[in-house]
Formats: structure tokens, sequence, C-alpha cells
């Protein structure tokens, strides 16, 4: 990667207005030169939009768009240097794969194209195919020709759109390594838009996550799966358990806070909430951080953990982990994720356990979200 | 997924998205005009050639006056009723012919349309192209040869008559005597024959959007092959038959050729007495009066039936 | 009863190739008369088999003058409606503007219209304005009719057509008219293609709408009519069938050719 920063993608305040809909709220945002950036969300949260701003096929109704130094906001799709990998990739059906990627070279005036082209089919695997129609193609092959058709290009940055979503998933995995690999090799900014959240957390450096036309998190794949700062992030992202709790103590650089019965401490740090005494606080773990012990064996669970008592309701065994859904009295559905290492043959459905993980695990929200903001988005994805 | 022993300090937020100040800019006009622009020409055109000739032919329908001495705007609306009681058994059976004529179209062509959408297999093409094709020759020709298959000396009149079907058509009213050129039978017979295509391309646009496994699925559900037709194709062809219908039935109401080449005198539809007054007769007022009362009779019928069919997107 | 059974599970079969033969009747017919020498002036009965018409197809005074006119006129009349039609296609599909419904009532009347009397009252307009009838008016009147079925049939095509091509060719540095001429156009070619043939076929067999604005021009048609009173030529059933098997060959030459094309790219 260089510190060059003529690849870097600038939005300040760019918005989008149809009408009385607000598609994307105005956002401000930067995207550095040769990092891999991905926009997340579910369908209708803005992502595209924002990406086709930037690709200059929409107009914003506010804001600007700069490139490096350059401000582009006022140019037409075709004077930007910036490619795009469309949805469903928009090959041109009446042209061959050899013109499809030549398309762009030849708009711009250059003569001899053949062996950029050549050259570029040999980069995806595809010098066999030169000849033949998109539609003679697989649906792999197609996607390799619309990364080729862009690349050729030398675009400042590569804008892809949900560029994975007509493969299957084995494909999906395979071309998502692929791209990654091409994004290191070429160094280009890339900015990618996809409603996957494993392939945004698998590809990306940074990844955005978008709700309603606004960024509800920022930041790289690590930080968003254990800090979420939302109730949209922690449940969209992966899986999150949320119990509502009040503040009850601080004990230096923790909170204590009481939820149902009992009390559970979390790192201070780890709260994107205000926290007043007697406020309320969403407190959030992830199922795969929570330990399971049987009721009777209560007592050699170490000091300093969170814990929970409740019953199991039902697990299901997939392999290399079991999933249990547990009922207790601050939360009715809770989830954990055991790996299968040592099986306690107890914890089948009817029996009594004790939930217990270290507090550094524990996230806090305010308590003011919709507690099932996500649930439904990632449902439908 | 990542496991973290320590949790990290939230990071601060890289950029939130904090709302700007909205700039005021002026809108970019990108070709705002160009819809209108590609408009206007072909847009242009209908309205003068199409829209303003009604305009000038209601007109023409309220006037008085004779070829000598010009006619005036008089609001003579007694021509109407004149034409109306002079004209009416021609419109009676202008509707009627079209009806039957219609009738017949969707018989004989829906078991085409679904011969060539589900049972032709490799044939499919070749029937197309044998549908399509007597297109290229013309209609008049074509109409012209229905003057030979019908002869009075003709197999089709004399195998008729051995098996005593033109008896029972005469009693019907529908020929007359040996003959069946000249008769009302000839008319709805070359009326079917002219408007069949019509009626079969809708029909299988339609059939052929039609999921073969519905009728798998349907017959896994316990339907006999009939009922998955009365329950499951038909209503599924419904579109293909309405516009099929209306296609059919416009311009048979309004043909005259038939009439004229295959049928008598008694025979005349509303669309020969409009060409004789136009072309002939010379007596606009009556002719204007006669061709807006079938538009407008078209117009009304066609509306209630796409109502009560309930398919709204013709076009 | 294999037999019963055999005739139930073809019924459709059956039924839909009597209807075909229906169809294609009169074109037997319309061939073999068109080897037949007459007696009379009228050639509705066979007499003895002659290739005479189809040695001299230009034998009758004026058949083929009015062959040429209807030519003439179908091929400007394809040529303004295909132009017409297929911006006003375009139009709609692409854009957003005010009176859309009324543009759409405007397009769709025409075809819901009977052609007396779209015939009758474009002739009062052409009365009323003192024009000379004859090939101009007719060619006026052809193109409107046409226009329609044009902008019908290039409207299929360009709304099934993904705009995001368009948006691609953009994005790969072609500006609005390059992106027309690459594009757009090779992409919606066969919809232009198919009502531009649909325009062609309809004003050149149009009857109706021409008989009552032609003055006294003579269409090929118009010939066929006239013919009807005064005797029919054996010529014209040459004519009818040449065009007939132009017509299947081209058809079927092309979809071998396309066959072909398909089976050596796959």
């Amino acid at each position: 990667m260089t510190t060059d920063s003529s690849g870097d993608v600038r939005l300040s305040g760019i918005g989008k207005t149809y009408g009385a809909f607000t598609a994307v709220h105005p956002l401000d945002l930067t995207v550095p030169q040769g990092s891999f950036f991905a926009l997340l969300g579910a369908s209708g949260c803005g992502k595209t939009t924002t990406l086709r701003m930037i690709a200059g096929l929409e107009e914003p109704s506010s804001g600007t768009v700069h490139l490096g130094d350059q401000d582009v906001t006022a140019l037409p799709p075709y004077k930007r240097p910036v490619n795009t990998v469309f949805q469903s990739y928009a090959l041109f059906p009446h042209l061959d794969i050899f013109e499809n990627v030549a398309f762009g070279l030849r708009r711009r005036g250059i003569k001899s194209v053949k062996k950029q082209v050549e050259d570029m089919l040999e980069l995806v695997q595809l010098g066999e195919q030169a000849r033949k129609k998109p539609h003679q193609l697989s649906g792999g092959q197609q996607q390799r020709v619309a990364v080729a058709r862009a690349l050729i290009n030398h675009p400042k940055v590569l804008l892809l759109d949900e560029p994975l979503g007509a493969l299957d998933l084995k494909l999906r995995r395979q071309m998502q390594l692929e791209l990654k690999r091409i994004q290191t090799e070429v160094g280009i900014t890339f900015v990618h838009v996809t409603h996957d959240q494993e392939e945004a957390m698998t590809m990306a450096d940074t990844v955005a996550v978008m709700n309603a036309g606004r960024v509800e998190q920022l930041g790289s794949p690590t930080d968003l799966y254990e800090n979420p700062q939302t109730t949209f992030v922690a449940n969209f992202l992966g899986t999150s358990n949320l119990i509502e709790a009040e503040v009850d103590t601080k004990n230096g650089d923790d909170i204590v806070l009481r939820a149902g019965g009992g009390k559970l401490v979390l790192p201070e740090a780890r709260c994107s909430a205000p926290t007043t005494a007697g406020g309320k606080v969403l407190v959030g773990v992830r199922p795969e951080k929570i330990s399971l012990t049987h009721a009777d064996d209560a007592g050699e669970i170490p000091e300093g953990r969170n814990r929970i008592t409740g019953r199991i309701a039902h697990s299901s065994f997939i392999g290399v982990s079991t999933q249990y859904v547990i009922d207790s009295q601050v939360c009715p559905e809770f989830e954990v994720y055991a790996q299968n290492i040592e099986r306690d043959p107890r914890l089948t459905p009817g029996a009594d356990v004790v939930l217990h993980w270290s507090p550094v695990h524990t996230f806090g929200l305010d308590a003011a979200q919709d507690i099932d903001a996500g649930i439904d988005e990632q449902a439908a994805v | 997924m990542a496991t973290l022993t320590e949790a990290p300090p939230p990071p601060p937020p890289a950029s939130p998205p904090a709302p700007s100040a909205p700039e005021k800019k002026p809108p970019r006009k990108r070709g705002r005009l160009t819809p209108y622009w590609l408009l206007l020409p072909g847009l242009l055109w209908l309205v003068v050639f199409f829209a303003l000739p009604m305009i000038y032919q209601a007109s023409t329908s309220v006037q008085t006056g004779s070829l000598e001495e010009g006619y005036k705007v008089t609001w003579h609306l007694a021509t109407y009723w004149d034409a109306l009681s002079e004209y009416w058994p021609q419109f009676l059976r202008s509707v009627l012919y079209a009806t039957a004529a219609t009738v017949l179209c969707l018989v004989l062509g829906y078991p085409l349309a679904y011969l060539i959408a589900f049972r032709a297999g490799r044939w499919r093409n070749l029937i197309m192209v044998l549908v399509i094709a007597p297109f290229f020759t013309s209609f008049l020709i074509r109409t012209l040869a229905w003057k030979t298959i019908l002869a009075d000396s003709g197999p089709v009149v004399s195998f008729l008559n051995t098996v005593h079907v033109l008896d029972v058509t005469d009693w019907l009213g529908w020929t007359s005597g040996d003959r069946v050129l000249a008769t009302p039978l000839a008319v709805v017979c070359g009326l079917t024959y002219n408007f069949l295509p019509f009626m079969i391309l809708p029909l299988y646009t339609s059939l052929e959007r039609i999921d073969v496994r519905l009728h798998e699925a349907a017959g896994d559900l316990y339907a006999t092959p009939l009922t998955t037709f009365r329950k499951v194709t038909f209503p599924l062809s419904m579109p293909g038959v309405v516009s099929g219908t209306l296609l059919t039935f416009i311009p048979a109401a309004g043909d005259y050729v038939n009439a004229e080449l295959l049928g008598s005198t008694d025979t005349r539809m509303i669309g020969n007495v409009i060409q004789t007054q136009f072309l002939r007769v010379l007596d606009y007022p009556t002719a204007a009066a006669l061709s807006f009362i079938l538009m407008a009779a078209i117009l009304l019928m066609v509306t209630l039936y796409i109502r009560r069919a309930g398919t709204e997107d013709l076009v | 009863m294999p037999v019963v059974n055999w005739l139930k599970r073809h019924l459709v079969v059956i039924a839909g190739l009597l209807t075909l033969g229906y169809l294609l009747l009169p074109n037997v017919v319309v061939t073999v008369f068109s080897f037949n020498k007459p007696k009379g002036r009228f050639n509705y009965e066979w007499q003895q088999f002659s290739t005479d018409a189809w040695k001299d197809p230009c034998g009758v005074a004026g058949m083929c003058d009015s062959l040429s006119i209807s030519l003439q006129i179908a091929i400007w009349a394809t040529i303004g409606a295909t132009l017409l039609g297929t911006m006003i296609a375009f139009a709609l599909v692409r854009y957003r503007f005010r009176a859309r419904g009324s543009v759409n009532s405007l397009i769709f009347l025409p075809m819901a219209m009977p052609e007396v009397v779209m015939a009758a009252s474009l002739l009062t307009l052409f009365l009323n304005l003192g024009a000379q009838l004859g090939f101009w008016t007719i060619l006026i009147a052809h193109i409107m009719f046409c226009l329609s079925f044009v902008v019908v049939a290039v409207k299929a095509r360009v709304l099934s057509m993904d705009p995001r091509l368009e948006q691609a060719a953009q994005d790969l540095y072609a500006g609005p008219a390059q992106t027309f001429l690459r594009v757009t156009l090779p992409i919606a070619a066969p919809g232009i293609a198919a009502g531009a043939m649909l325009a062609f076929a309809l004003s050149f067999d149009d009857f109706i709408i021409t008989n009552f604005n032609a003055g006294s021009t003579v269409t090929f048609p118009m010939f066929v009519w006239g013919s009807a009173q005064r005797g029919t030529p054996v010529q014209i059933n040459v004519i009818g069938t040449a065009m007939f098997l132009i017509a299947v060959l081209l058809v079927l030459t092309s979809m071998v050719i396309g066959n072909r094309r398909n089976r050596q790219k796959a």
C-alpha cells in the first residue's frame, strides 16, 4: 500500500432524497487510498445509493464527492476515474468477452488494445473464452469478466455492487478470496457493497454498517463484532444476547448492574451508553463467549464471572458446536454456542444451568434503542 | 470468528455520520427536456392525423348542406337519429357477425395456440411461421380464394349438401338454398379466417408464460385434465383471451371487405354503409354520424368488456 | 378402447392442426389457381393447368405499377413509423414526464379503433383542408396507423433491457451519444426490427384506410379490390404465391442460420 492519497474517496455531507423519502442522510466518510472498504446493510439501507453517488450514476441531493484532491461531484460517470462491477454484472450481451473488456479502453480512444485485453483476460484466467458471448459463460466466469472489464482501466477506485450476490455459496467463498487477492495485488481502493455480513468481514479492512440511510458504525471487522455500539449492529452482525439492566454502582473502571435478581459487571470503557446510577442500559454478550455449567456444579464456577441461571429450552447439535436456547428470568431466549470439546451429558432440555462469562466480553448499549433492531433485516438477508 | 481475551476500548468513530449544511446549488439539468423532444414528432403526427380528424368528423356529422353549396355547422343532430333509424339493421348485423366471428376465433384458435405452446416441441417454430406467413399474401387475394372454396359447384358445398348440413343452416337463416356464398355463413367464415391470427398470437403469448409444472401440480392435486384446464390453464390465459377477443372483435365489427366479397346485399354491414355513403353517395354528414356511432359503440363495449374481464394493461 | 383413448389424448393436437389447415387452405388455393387457365374474366373455377401467368407476371395492365406504388409507400411508411415510434417508445420507458397517461391513450386508441372510422375521419380532414388525395395522403395515413404498433414492439424490448447496461457503458467512459450508439441501439435492435417488419406488413397489405384516402392512386390491394369487380387475372395469384414463398423462405433461412450459429457457439 502507498501513502499516496490520490485514491482517497472523500464524501462530505453527501445525501440523497427522492421526494419526501430520504435514501441517504447527509454523511461524511473517508476511504483511504488502497483500502478495502465495505458498505454493509440490508436492502434499502442506502448503501447502493451511496456507491452510485461515488460512481456518478446518482446525483447527490447535497454534499460533495472528492477523489483525492479532485471534486468530482459535477462530473458525469464517463468522466470519473472510477469503475464499477455491477450487480448481476451488466455485461453487454451483444459483444463478446474480448470486446466487453476492451470497451473502456476503446471509448478513451486507445487504439492498440489487444495486448492489454489479453493480459487482463489471462489474469482472470479467461484467455480461452475471449470470443464467446457473455451468456455462454458460467456465473463465476461472468463475474470475472466484469472485474476484468473494470480493472483494465486502472481506475483510482473500484466500486463493487453486490458482485457475488448471484453466485452459489461455494463459488462465493472462492471469489471472496480471489477478489481480496486481486485487491492486494493491484493496490487500488475497493469500495464493496454487500448485505452479507460474513462477506464484508472476510474481505474488508474497514466496514461501515448502514441502516435506514445512516452509517450506524464504522470500524474494522473485529471492532464491529466485539464492540457493537448500537443494537442494530449487535443484532445484524452475528447474534447477540441483550439484557435490560439498571445501573447500580460504579466500582473503579467497572459498572455494576442489576438484572433480574442478580448482578452483572461491565467495563465502563465497553459501554457506549450514558451510565448514571439508576439509568437503564442494555447489556450484551455474544453466544460463543458464554460457558454453560449444570446447576449442580454451580460451586465450581470461578469468582468474578457474570452469571445468570436458567433452564435449557432446547438444544441442537451442529457438529463443531452445540447451540442451546436457555429460558431465564432476565432474557427469555438466551443463545449459547458451546464447542464440542467435552460434552456434559446432563445438558439436555429441561436441565437447570448456570450461564457465565467474563466481564470483558460484556458490552453495554443505550437502552433507548429498539432491542430487536437488525434482527428482521438479518433474517431477510 | 475472532475471539478476544481482552476487550479493547471502543474505537473513536472514524467519521461519524454528521449532517452538514445543505449547500445551495442549482439543480443540474441533465436532459430534462429530452423526453419531450423524443415525443414531439410522433405525438404531433397522431394529434394532427388521428385526433384532429376525429374532431373534424364530429363537426361534419352535425353539418347540413350539399356538395355544391358547401356544408355548414347547424347542430343538426337529427342526422344521427335518421342514420340510426335507417341503418340499425346493418349495425345489428355488424355486432352479430363480429360476435360470431370472435367466438369462432376463440374456439378454433385456442387449440392451436395451446398446441404451439405446450405440445409442438421442436415443431413450434415451424407452426409459428405457418400461422404468420399467410399475412404476406395480400388478405384480399386470400379472401377471394374463399370464393373458390365455397363455390356453388365446389367440393365443400356438395359435401355439406350431401350430409344435409345446408338444410339445417338454411332453416336457421345462415345460408339460403344450396348456396353458401352470398350468405351470412360465408361472411362470418371470412371474418373468422381473416382475424384468426389476431386471436392466436395473444393467446399463445399468455399460454407460453404458464409454467408447465402448474399442470403437473394440478394433476398431482387430483385434478383431471379437464378440471386442470378449467381451473388453472384457462384462468391464467385470460389476458390473452381478453386482448385476443378485442383484437378480433374491433376490426371485424368495422370490416366491409368480407361482406362485400363474400356476401350479398342482404349481408351488408355498417362498414359497407359508411364506405358507400362516403365514397359513392358523398353524403358526408350521414357517413360521419354513422362512423361516430360505430366508434362510440365500440369504445363503450370495449370499456364494459375490459371492466368485466378485469385486464387493464393491454398495451 | 385404444383408438378412443388415442383420440382423447391427442384431441388438442387434432383440433389445432385442423385450425392450421383452415388458416392455410386459402394459400393452397391461391397457389393452385396461379397455374389455372380460366375461361372467363374470373379465376374462381379450375379449368386447365398452365404456367402462362408465371411466365408473364406483369402481363396485366397496371398491376405491376400498383405493386411498385405499394412497395414505395410501405418502405417510406416503415421508415417514418419506425423512427417516430422508436423515439416515443424510448421516451415512454426511459423518462418520467407529465401527461404520461394521455400519451399512452393516444397511442392505444388507433389500435382500438375500427379502420373504417379512422379512414373516414382522415378523409374528412383532407377534404376540409382541400388536400390533393394520392401518394402523400396514403403515406401520411399509413405512418399514422403503423406508429402505435412500432411503439408497442419497441417498448416491449426496451422494457426488458437492463438499465444497468447503459450505466455500465457510462461507467466505462462512453458519453451519452456513444452509449446510445454502442449499447442501447444494438440491444434494442431486435425490437426495432420487429416493429419495422410489422409496419411494413401492415402498410403493404392495407386496404380500408388506403381506399378512402387514395384518390386516383392505385395500390396493389386496391388493384385486387378493383379486379374483384372487373375480373381477376391469374397474375394476382402469382404475386400472392410468390410473396408467401419469399416470406416463408426468408424466415426459414434466418431460423436455420440462427440455429447453426447458436450450435457453433454453445
